[in-house]
């Protein structure tokens, strides 16, 4: 089974050369730390900067330059900023080339909620429904089940929806999955997790075909 | 104001007309915000805020006011200012996270919430700064924010019908500016105050750094003076950083 660090490995294996990527916040910032460094990528945040770097040095922070999930970042060499409009015709447009994001809850049919729990949390969507209604390439990092241990993998959201029929892949601490049109198809096993397990933990309608390697972290 | 001046230009005496935006201060600046107003904040998280325009509106403590801006502040900064006197009746953000009293308040019912995508709120700012009345975005389509919306079918994929925001004042803050309202902002707390410019009826600025014309080089200008009605230096200016990251030094 893989902690959140190890999501955001398997996940930095997706990322590949000439990407613009854009990560939301939780285990997708931890993403940008496993990236091979042989290869060309720049992130993006949506709140109006390409060419992110790492956390600044001590002393060093600058109150004017934060990423989505307002902490304090750097900008490596050949970085941009640019305003809120423009990020969002980057990402509506199609500019940028993956997307990785959370999720509370992923339907079989690709369908994401991450934005509401009616009564109880109400954060807002933030860039995510202009993310996933124009991405091409989403990749949602979660665990597998809910803190109640209920699968977040389900045959339809119960929580209010962020975007319909557009997640492509999961990766969760149990398994990676693909989304097709007859459900979540098993690609990968995690270290040490079987594929009872997994079936014992997804809700919605599992493919299983042939083998299923584990996963290489 | 129309101020004129001359100067000489190859030998010829010539005159150069600049419209001179600049305010006193603060006061001055808010001349004319009233109860029940609906008003637009450039920033981000703490990012890019208008500190001293909500300072003074919190002094004023008018009330009944709909605010559109991207977050609601923190619990003792920011928006959060305003929250904490009752003045605002309605927020339209995308995001509230950071806000114990925003969620109180809205949960209660006491306080008014519209939670619309990031982009498409600056879409609405840039509408309405470009004369748009309206636009389709495909954000939103199949979840709540649709309800009550036209949807359209454009090259086979679903689109929401959004609207130019109409407010009454803009408050925006900017790095460096001149006495003709062209502004220059600084890293991410840009964001969303150039969309902002222009946005509203009366848009004011607050700059760190207040410039007479001819310093800032006009090819660097990320908003002409067109769009600013009333600049200022604010007085004083905090600017908390709401998530300290930092990383050791080896």
């Amino acid at each position: 089974m893989l902690d959140k660090t190890g999501i955001a490995k398997r996940i930095a294996q997706e990322v590949k050369d000439g990407y613009y990527v854009n990560l939301g916040i939780g285990i997708p910032t931890l993403v940008a730390n496993f990236v091979r460094e042989d290869i060309e990528v720049e992130f993006q945040s949506e709140n109006g900067v390409l060419g992110m770097g790492p956390f600044p040095f001590e002393g060093e922070e600058d109150a004017d330059i934060i990423n989505a999930g307002k902490q304090t970042i750097t900008t490596l060499p050949g970085a941009s900023f640019f305003d809120s409009a423009m990020s969002f015709s980057m990402i509506r447009g199609q500019h940028v080339d993956l997307t990785i994001l959370g999720a509370m809850e992923v339907s079989e049919n690709g369908d994401i909620a991450n934005w509401k729990i009616p009564g109880k949390m109400v954060k807002g969507m933030g860039g995510a429904m202009d993310l996933v209604a124009s991405a091409e390439n989403i990749i949602v990092a979660m665990m597998h089940t809910n803190r109640a241990g209920a699968s977040k993998l389900l045959k339809s959201c119960s929580l209010p929806l962020t975007g319909v029929g557009c997640v492509k892949k999961i990766v969760t601490n149990l398994a990676v999955l693909e989304v097709t049109e007859d459900g979540f198809k098993l690609l990968e096993r995690a270290p040490g997790v079987s594929v009872e397990d997994i079936e014992k933990a997804t809700a919605g309608n599992l493919i299983i075909e042939g083998n299923i390697p584990e996963m290489k972290i | 104001m129309i101020s004129a001046f001359s100067f000489v230009f190859f030998g010829k005496q010539i005159f150069s007309f600049m419209i001179n935006k600049t305010v006193a201060n603060v006061s001055e600046a808010l001349d004319g915000v009233k109860d029940n107003m609906t008003f637009v904040f450039g920033g981000f998280g703490l990012s890019g805020i208008p500190e001293n325009s909500i300072a003074e509106l919190v002094k004023r403590n008018i009330k009944g006011l709909t605010c559109i801006s991207n977050n609601a502040g923190v619990d003792d900064f920011g928006l959060g200012l305003l929250l904490q006197q009752r003045q605002i009746k309605k927020m339209i953000s995308s995001y509230v996270g950071e806000n114990d009293e925003f969620e109180r308040q809205m949960l209660s019912g006491e306080l008014e919430v519209e939670l619309i995508p990031q982009g498409t709120l600056a879409e609405r700012c840039r509408a309405a700064q470009a004369g748009i009345p309206a636009f389709y975005t495909p954000a939103g389509y199949g979840t709540e924010v649709e309800e009550g919306k036209e949807t359209r079918a454009f090259n086979g994929k679903m689109h929401v019908l959004e609207h130019a925001f109409d407010a009454d004042f803009g408050f925006i803050k900017a790095w460096k500016g001149d006495v003709a309202g062209n502004l220059v902002f600084k890293g991410t707390a840009r964001n969303f105050n150039p969309n902002m410019c222009g946005a509203a009826k009366i848009t004011v600025v607050e700059v760190e750094e207040l410039l007479p014309v001819g310093e800032l080089d006009p090819n660097q200008i990320h908003i002409p003076g067109i769009f600013v009605q009333r600049i200022f230096k604010g007085a004083h200016f905090e600017k908390r950083i709401e998530q300290r990251t930092v990383r050791p030094r080896k």
